[in-house]
């Protein structure tokens, strides 16, 4: 029987199984190999709580969603065309989300009696036999028995031949997908070289996987997604927290300070503490401090000395870094604070997304402290932003906090990457060292309201600095009423006219005047773009535009806003920035807000959109 | 810690070249300005480069301290001062990095940094100055303080058992740990030196009177007429000795330190502890030497370095690392990262 290809535009995929299913692995290489066929695509993956919950109950189940497609595709998808189930409590979990009428693959050997039971399955009622699923098309693959009689030669144990389940089932998809094993292949060499049965192991599963989607004649059909429309040139796959780590490394390349990066475990942040330690080949410092507040007081430290300076932390560490902060913004040291949200308050929901910390980053601090605040949009754009986060922060003598999101840092899509010779080098200003004796002025400061930054070691400019009140230009302590309200005016203005310095802010797409606006800020991006240009091709005048500037806002921000007849914020919080703006720009701005931990659907937003429409 | 010294083509600096413009504004007979003086002296002494020096502060009446120094300088916040220190280390191997805190900053709210910084034997001059008492605040009890210490806060009488400096120290695997006194300024500047020439985190805490909030909490050590009697200065290879005479000994009594009197012909000086800084069990016991002075069988209270060993320090393994990263991988190239390991054309 021949097997005919149908062409999609776009499909999601989500890998669900077991924490130890190895669906991260699957997804990841079912990832690189849509990307060598020139798709667009999200990704996102979506990790259990705990770290080993116990097998087959559904607080163990880990995914992993793509969505792929041959146009521009901006979120890993609302919901899912196929589940890959791998067993009762991966089906359970994810078949709400699953679209009506969509494919289930599942693992026929994960629906065992024991499966149902822990999966929690009313009298152990097995959902592929029971017709409860009969509004999907269900492909059932034994796949723990074909994986063990594929590898009945293998010297390999049964745990470790079971392990390789999951190489089966991505050989299916690949089959399904019209896709080349080679990538694979290749990927599985370089993991398993020095354990050669392990990578026999993998690839004979793998094909046989492939091989049982070609010569079985349940599946007639095949699919085949065509390139998307994608600017030519050289491409990389690219995740939030590996683009934090890359342009922070780029931004020490390009000032020529060393990078200094102090940081406390904490979900979702300790991704960018785990890469730039495998990168001390790049001249960078990476110090796991005792705490939150050890880590962002040894990076002032650090600073001081004229390194780069970084910490990052989520929402729950950027609270207990509050005081120190405002030590680093009295200072007017350069640090950059990276703050990965997560759910909140409290300990909230650690592996879940959410833009709840905007309001701390702003004003959570004592005193007046205003401090610059970047935040990223995409995986990819962390890149840049964290970027300019660092050059503001070393150009404008300043602590900045740099926001992004679980969503954002989880998340891979493909990269168009810059050479690094197409990138701006960062210019430094240290202050120069001193042969005459005269006192040194720590505080005086430049035209933009900017002090020179004066390291320790430095002939001529012994000075002290501190968190006491400063007397203006030398630095020393005063408690002078009237120095004390210069010195927080001046702090201010200097804070307020690094929009001098920063681009004007840009409609992403649509007119400059119309409807209605959606104004943005992280993660929601993706899903803005994707409602904005639905609602473009129906003939609404609706544009899109996307902050990385929160503090200072571009100095164009209000005009932007009062072309548009209404502005929409859409935020996963209660609407943080909405109040900002509208204290700013006194602008009755309307909110669509989601507080659940997951991102904005496109379909909410839209039906939120065209309310105001 | 090891530090570097001045170049020799200049004027040798003296103790008044580490001081500032700025008025020292301690209440009038405080402690602190013995101690000032004496760092002051021994920085000159040592040939410090003003240039190369910082000292690093938390808050507290002793944090006030880097205003006073000619030298960079950090006043912190509460408590932090080591992360601030290390931070500053780990970017600069060469400055001479002294760190200034107090009881309640290095062991209340900062006690969690002073166990790490001790540690990980970051190269840093610590000076503990313990006076017992919370001074900048007005006078409430702190954690050194003796159990029922009357205060403001405590008007019945403290009930938390104090903190034991030396002996966190010796448990935090500190690698130098000595004591010193305001009063006594000569041994002072002996530790200080010492202090200084350990590569390493050097822990040394310094008894401060402070006359207004906690007059003579350690009279009985410092005043001439007791301090024979209360207190053992140590001195490596030496036994311990102590008495207004020399005449009282410390010996083992099986496995526990006993008080003897060397007038009696019992015991000689041969017959006494000797003093071995470089053994960890000996220093751990001599951490123990914690007696109320006024008990009748107490033990001298230990001044001196109680106990010094080379150990490597953190940021020579860090730095270690940094090269044996570049030698295995070679010096990292930009576009190789940025591009990684797979990449695709369209």
């Amino acid at each position: 029987m021949k097997t005919d290809v149908k062409t999609r535009k776009a499909v999601t995929i989500k890998f669900a199984g077991d924490s130890g299913d190895g669906m991260q692995l699957s997804g990841g290489l079912f990832t690189s190999s849509t990307a060598l066929t020139g798709s667009d695509l999200a990704t996102f993956p979506d990790f259990p709580a705990e770290i080993r919950a116990p097998a087959g109950t559904i607080a163990g189940v880990s995914g992993f969603q793509i969505h792929f497609g041959s146009q521009k595709i901006f979120t890993p998808g609302d919901t899912f065309d196929v589940l890959v189930a791998m067993n009762a409590a991966a089906l359970k979990t994810n078949i709400d989300t699953l679209r009506e009428g969509g494919t289930i693959i599942a693992n026929t050997d994960g629906f065992d009696k024991k499966n149902l039971r822990l999966a929690k399955y009313e009298n152990g009622a097995n959902p592929l036999d029971d017709g409860s699923l009969a509004g999907y098309q269900l492909l059932e693959l034994p796949v723990t028995k074909m994986t063990r009689e594929t590898l009945t030669d293998s010297p390999l144990g049964l745990k470790e031949k079971d392990r390789c389940k999951n190489m089966f089932v991505l050989g299916f998809l690949f089959w399904r997908y019209s896709r080349s094993l080679q990538d694979t292949i290749e990927f599985l060499t370089g993991k398993f070289s020095k354990k050669p049965d392990v990578l026999e192991a993998n690839i004979k599963v793998l094909q046989a996987g492939y091989n049982f989607g070609d010569t079985t004649e349940t599946f007639t059909s095949r699919y085949e997604i065509k390139a998307a429309p994608l600017e030519k040139g050289t491409y990389r796959g690219i995740m939030g927290s590996e683009a934090i780590v890359l342009g922070l490394i780029t931004a020490s390349k390009k000032s020529g300070l060393p990078l200094f990066y102090g940081s406390y475990p904490i979900t979702p942040a300790s991704e960018i503490l785990h890469g730039l330690s495998r990168h001390k080949n790049y001249g960078v410092k990476t110090f796991q401090a005792e705490d939150e507040i050890a880590a962002i007081c040894s990076s002032i430290g650090a600073a001081y000395g004229g390194h780069l300076a970084i910490t990052g932390t989520s929402g729950p560490g950027l609270a207990l870094k509050g005081e120190a902060l405002g030590l680093a913004m009295i200072l007017e040291l350069p640090l950059v604070v990276i703050n990965i949200q997560r759910g909140g308050p409290s300990t909230g929901l650690p592996t879940k997304t959410e833009q709840s910390d905007l309001l701390q980053a702003m004003y959570g601090r004592n005193g007046e402290c205003p401090i610059p605040v970047i935040s990223a949009s995409t995986p990819a754009d962390a890149f840049e932003a964290i970027f300019e986060a660092c050059r503001i922060a070393i150009q404008h003598m300043t602590p900045v906090v740099f926001m992004s999101d679980g969503f954002i840092s989880n998340g891979s899509e493909p990269w168009k990457f810059p050479k690094s010779s197409e990138i701006p080098d960062i210019t430094v200003q240290f202050a120069p060292p001193k042969e005459n004796g005269d006192t040194y002025l720590p505080y005086a400061r430049d035209e933009r309201l900017v002090r020179k930054w004066a390291v320790p070691g430095t002939k001529g400019l012994a000075h002290r600095i501190g968190g006491l009140e400063k007397e203006a230009e030398t630095g020393n302590v005063s408690y002078d009423p009237a120095n004390h309200e210069y010195m927080t005016k001046i702090r201010e203005a200097k804070v307020e006219g690094i929009a001098e310095f920063i681009p004007e802010q840009a409609i992403e797409i649509g007119p400059e005047e119309g409807d209605l606006l959606i104004l943005g800020w992280g993660s929601s991006y993706g899903v803005i773009q994707s409602v904005v240009t639905t609602l473009l091709s129906e003939g609404h005048s609706v544009a899109h535009a996307q902050l990385r500037y929160i503090r200072p806002f571009p100095k164009n921000l209000g005009n932007l806003l009062k072309g548009f007849k209404q502005v929409l914020i859409p935020e996963m919080n209660t609407g943080q920035l909405a109040s900002i703006i509208r204290n700013k720009f006194l602008l009755d701005v309307k909110q669509y807000n989601k507080i659940q931990g997951t991102p904005i659907a496109t379909s909410e937003l839209l039906h939120a959109a065209k309310e105001l429409l | 810690m090891t530090t570097q010294t001045a170049s020799t083509n200049q004027e040798p600096l003296k103790a008044k070249d580490f001081a500032t413009d700025q008025d020292v504004r301690w209440c009038p007979g405080c402690g602190d300005y013995s101690i000032l003086k004496q760092v002051q002296t021994v920085m000159a002494e040592i040939g410090l480069d003003k240039d190369n020096t910082a000292v690093i502060s938390g808050i507290g009446c002793s944090s006030r301290f880097p205003y006073y120094m000619d030298t960079y300088g950090m006043h912190s916040i509460h408590g932090r001062a080591p992360a601030f220190a290390s931070g500053l280390r780990m970017a600069n191997r060469d400055l001479s990095i002294w760190l200034v805190t107090g009881d309640g900053d290095g062991f209340s709210i900062g006690g969690n940094h002073m166990l790490h910084i001790l540690r990980r034997n970051v190269n840093i001059n610590l000076l503990l100055f313990n006076n017992q008492i919370y001074g900048l605040t007005k006078g409430q009890y702190s954690p050194t303080s003796e159990l029922n210490k009357r205060t403001k806060s405590t008007p019945m009488g403290s009930i938390d058992r104090p903190v034991n400096p030396c002996a966190f120290a010796i448990g935090s695997n500190a690698t130098f740990i000595a004591r010193a006194m305001d009063r006594d300024t000569k041994h002072l500047k002996t530790i200080l030196h010492r202090a200084d020439q350990h590569h390493g985190t050097s822990f040394t805490e310094i008894y401060q009177n402070c006359n207004i909030f906690n007059d003579g909490a350690f009279f009985a050590f410092t005043d001439k007429a007791t301090k024979p009697l209360t207190t053992v200065f140590l001195e490596h290879g030496q036994p311990l000795v102590f008495g207004t005479e020399r005449n009282k000994g410390v010996v083992f009594n099986g496995m526990r330190p006993k008080v003897v009197d060397l007038g009696s012909g019992e015991y000689s000086e041969n017959d006494l502890w000797i003093h071995d800084e470089t053994d960890i069990f000996k220093a751990t016991m001599l951490t123990r030497f914690f007696d109320d002075p006024s008990e009748e069988s107490a033990l001298p209270r230990p001044f001196g370095v109680l106990y010094a060993v080379d150990e490597p320090c953190y940021e020579d393994m860090m730095f270690e690392q940094l090269d044996q990263a570049i030698e295995e991988k070679g010096d990292g190239d930009l576009d190789d990262l940025i591009a990684g390991p797979r990449t695709w054309v369209i």
